[in-house]
C-alpha cells in the first residue's frame, strides 16, 4: 500500500477501493428499461402479423395478379365482384401529390421565414402556435373541407367542374393545409441545427440573407428537410377522416389534375368498410386487411427510399 | 482619408487621456488610414459593451486587439464589418470610418462592407461542402469575373494551403485538420481580394504547430492586406502585430455592468517593452487578467 509522510512527519496509510454490495437495484432498472424497448418492437411486429394472417387467406380467394393490376374495384357483396385495387391505390396518391403541392412549398417557405428572417420574439409566437394548429382533430378539418373550402373553390375557380359534393381537389389541398404546420416545424428544427458559425461565415463573405439560407443553411439541413417531407408525405398516405369527409367514395382511375373528381383513397375505402357489423372471416373482411398490408408496404418502400436520399444528399457538418 | 503624422500614432486619440502620451519613438514612414474609429461604444440591448474606443488602423499593418476576456475585443472587431448586425439588439454609436466613408451610414449595405472586409472566426467553420466549393463560394457570391479554377488556385496559395490539398479539391472540408480548415477559412476569405481580414482569435482552437503556420501566413498576407487580430495570447500579439490596442473591462458603479475600455494603443514593441499605463504594465507582465 502506497503511504506518503504527512506534515507531522507520521506516515498516513491511504485506504484503497472498498468492497460495496452489488448494484441489484441497477440491473432491476436495466432490465425493466430493456423490457420496455423490447415491448415497441414486439408490439410492432405483432400487429405486422396481424395483417399478414388474414391478408394470406385473401390471397387464397382472389389472385395476387387480379388484386394488383385489376382496374376495377368491387369488392364484397353481390355477383359483379372485382378485386382491382389501382383504383384506390391511385386515389391514394392522387390525394397525395396534391396536398404535397400544397404542403411542401408553403411549409419550407415558412421554415425559411422563421428560422432565418423572422425576429426571435416573433418565432417565439408563431413556432408554438403552428404546433398547435398540427393538433386540430380531423374531422374538424374534414368538416371544414366539406363546407368552406369546398363552395370556396367553385367560387375561386369557376371553370372547374365542382358541381359534385366531393372532389379529391378539395380533400387533397384540405390535407395539404392540415400537414403544413408538420412540414414547417420539423424543417425549422432542421434548420436551426445548423451551426450559427456556418451562417456567420457566409455573412462575413459578403453573402445575402437570401443567399446564406439557400446555399448553405438549406443544403446543411437537407437530411432534416427532407425527413420533414417524407413525414408529410407518409401523413397524407395515412390520412383517413379528411378524404373520408371530402374526397367522396368513387373508385375511379383518375389524374390529380382533375380536381372536382371525387376518389376513394385505401384509407377511406378501410375506414367506411370497418364498421361493427362486418363479420370477421368474409371476404370483406380480408380484403380489409389486404389493402392494409399494401398500404404498409407503400409506406415502408417509401420510407426506404428518403433513407436513401437522405444518405446521399447530406452535408455532414462536424 | 487621413494620414496620421509619423510621432503620434493614434494614442492621443484614445479617450483615456491621462493614460496616454504620444509614443515619441514610433519612427515609421507615414501612415495611410484603413480605419478611423472616433468614439465608438457598442451595445447589446440595454448592455453596453465596448464604451467610447477612438484608434486607428492602418494599411498593411497587422493590429492586434489585446485585453482579458469581456473586455470587448471581439465585440469591437465585430463592429468593423458590421458582423453585429447580426446579432438583435446589437448597436453601435460613434463613427468607424472606412477609407473615410461612414460604416454605419443608412446609405451602405452591410452586404457591401463585408465584400471589401473579411473575416476569420474562432473556431474554423469550413462550409459542409468540398473545399473547392467552399473556397469558391466568396467569388461567386460576388459575382468576380475569371476562370474560377484559378482564383481557387490562387486563393489556396495565398493560404499555404495549395500543396497539402491540390489532390483533393473535390473532398469534403470536414476531413482536413483543424490548422488546414482554419486556413481554408483564410482561403476562403482572401478569395474575394478583400481589404481588410478580420481575425477573431483565429489560433484559439489549434495546436501550436498549426498556431505557428497560421502566423507565418499572416505575416506573408499582411504585405497585401490589412489585418486587425482578436488574440488572448499575448506572446501571439507580440510576434506578429505592428500595433497593439489593449483594452479592459471596466465596472460600472452598480458592479452590475461591465464594459470594455480602450486602455492604450500604440506600436506593439512600445506596448510590451515600455507602456504608458501602469494597467498595461500590469497586464503584459502576467499580474493582472
Amino acid at each position: 500500500m502506497p503511504t506518503r509522510v504527512n506534515q507531522a512527519g507520521g506516515e498516513v496509510a491511504r485506504p484503497s477501493l472498498k468492497a460495496t454490495s452489488p448494484r441489484y437495484g441497477e440491473k432491476l432498472i436495466k432490465a425493466f428499461l430493456f423490457l420496455c424497448a423490447g415491448l415497441s418492437v414486439l408490439v410492432t411486429t405483432a400487429i405486422v402479423i396481424s395483417l399478414l394472417v388474414p391478408t394470406v387467406d385473401f390471397f387464397s380467394e382472389v389472385s395476387l395478379t387480379e388484386f394488383l393490376f385489376g382496374t376495377e374495384w368491387q369488392p364484397g357483396r353481390g355477383t359483379q365482384t372485382s378485386y382491382g385495387v389501382l383504383p384506390i391505390v391511385v386515389g391514394t396518391l392522387n390525394i397525395t401529390v396534391i396536398a404535397l403541392i400544397v404542403a411542401i412549398p408553403v411549409g419550407l417557405l415558412s421554415a425559411f421565414y422563421l428560422s432565418e428572417y423572422a425576429n426571435p420574439r416573433l418565432r417565439r409566437i408563431v413556432k408554438p402556435v403552428l404546433e398547435v394548429l398540427a393538433g386540430i382533430p380531423t374531422v374538424a378539418i374534414g368538416l371544414f373541407a366539406l363546407y368552406f373550402m369546398k363552395p370556396f373553390f367553385a367560387d375561386l375557380l369557376p371553370w372547374v367542374d365542382l358541381d359534385g359534393l366531393f372532389s379529391q381537389g378539395v380533400a387533397g389541398v384540405a390535407v395539404g393545409v392540415m400537414i403544413v404546420p408538420l412540414v414547417a416545424s420539423v424543417a425549422e428544427d432542421a434548420m436551426r441545427a445548423v451551426p450559427p458559425g456556418l451562417r456567420e461565415g457566409a455573412f462575413a463573405l459578403g453573402a445575402t440573407k437570401l443567399r446564406v439560407t439557400r446555399k448553405v443553411v438549406f443544403p446543411a439541413a437537407i437530411s432534416g428537410i427532407v425527413a420533414a417531407c417524407v413525414l408529410a408525405a407518409s401523413r397524407a398516405i395515412g390520412e383517413t377522416m379528411v378524404v373520408l369527409i371530402a374526397a367522396g367514395a368513387s373508385p375511379k382511375l383518375v389524374g390529380p389534375w382533375e380536381f372536382g373528381e371525387s376518389v376513394l383513397t385505401m384509407t377511406a375505402y378501410i375506414g367506411r368498410t370497418a364498421t361493427g357489423d362486418i363479420a370477421t372471416g368474409t371476404i370483406t373482411y380480408k380484403t380489409i386487411f389486404a389493402v392494409g398490408t399494401l398500404l404498409f408496404f407503400m409506406t415502408l418502400i417509401m420510407n426506404l427510399i428518403s433513407i436513401r436520399l437522405v444518405r446521399r444528399f447530406r452535408e455532414v457538418y462536424e | 482619408m487621413t494620414t496620421n503624422s509619423p510621432d503620434a500614432p493614434a494614442g492621443g486619440r484614445t479617450s483615456v487621456e491621462a493614460a496616454l502620451k504620444p509614443a515619441s519613438g514610433a519612427q515609421r514612414a507615414a501612415r495611410e488610414t484603413v480605419f478611423e474609429l472616433r468614439n465608438v461604444s457598442v451595445f447589446y440591448g440595454r448592455q453596453k459593451a465596448v464604451n467610447d474606443v477612438s484608434m486607428d488602423i492602418y494599411r498593411n499593418t497587422i493590429t492586434a486587439l489585446i485585453g482579458p476576456s469581456g473586455c470587448g475585443k471581439s465585440t469591437l472587431l465585430r463592429s468593423l464589418n458590421r458582423m453585429n448586425d447580426l446579432i438583435p439588439g446589437a448597436r453601435v454609436e460613434g463613427k468607424v470610418l472606412y477609407q473615410g466613408a461612414d460604416v454605419y451610414s443608412p446609405q451602405v449595405n452591410p452586404v457591401q462592407v463585408r465584400k471589401k472586409i473579411g473575416m476569420v472566426f474562432q473556431r474554423p467553420n469550413p462550409f459542409p461542402k468540398s473545399i473547392y466549393d467552399n473556397v469558391a463560394f466568396g467569388p461567386r457570391t460576388v459575382g468576380m469575373k475569371g476562370d474560377m479554377d484559378e482564383i481557387v488556385e490562387r486563393a489556396l496559395r495565398g493560404a499555404a494551403l495549395w500543396d497539402d490539398v491540390k489532390d483533393r479539391l473535390k473532398d469534403n472540408a470536414y476531413g482536413m485538420s483543424g490548422g488546414q480548415q482554419q486556413r481554408l477559412c483564410i482561403a476562403r476569405a482572401i478569395a474575394t481580394e478583400p481589404d481588410v481580414i478580420l481575425m477573431d482569435e483565429p489560433c484559439s482552437a489549434l495546436d501550436p504547430v498549426s498556431t505557428g503556420r497560421i502566423e507565418d501566413l499572416m505575416l506573408q498576407l499582411k504585405e497585401r492586406f490589412t489585418i486587425v487580430v482578436v488574440t488572448h495570447n499575448m506572446q501571439q500579439a507580440a510576434r506578429v502585430s505592428d500595433m497593439t490596442a489593449f483594452l479592459m473591462v471596466q465596472v460600472g458603479a452598480d458592479e452590475h455592468s461591465r464594459w470594455g475600455e480602450l486602455v492604450e494603443y500604440d506600436e506593439t514593441n512600445k506596448i510590451f517593452t515600455n507602456p504608458s499605463d501602469e494597467r498595461t504594465d500590469n497586464y503584459i507582465s502576467g499580474r493582472i487578467g
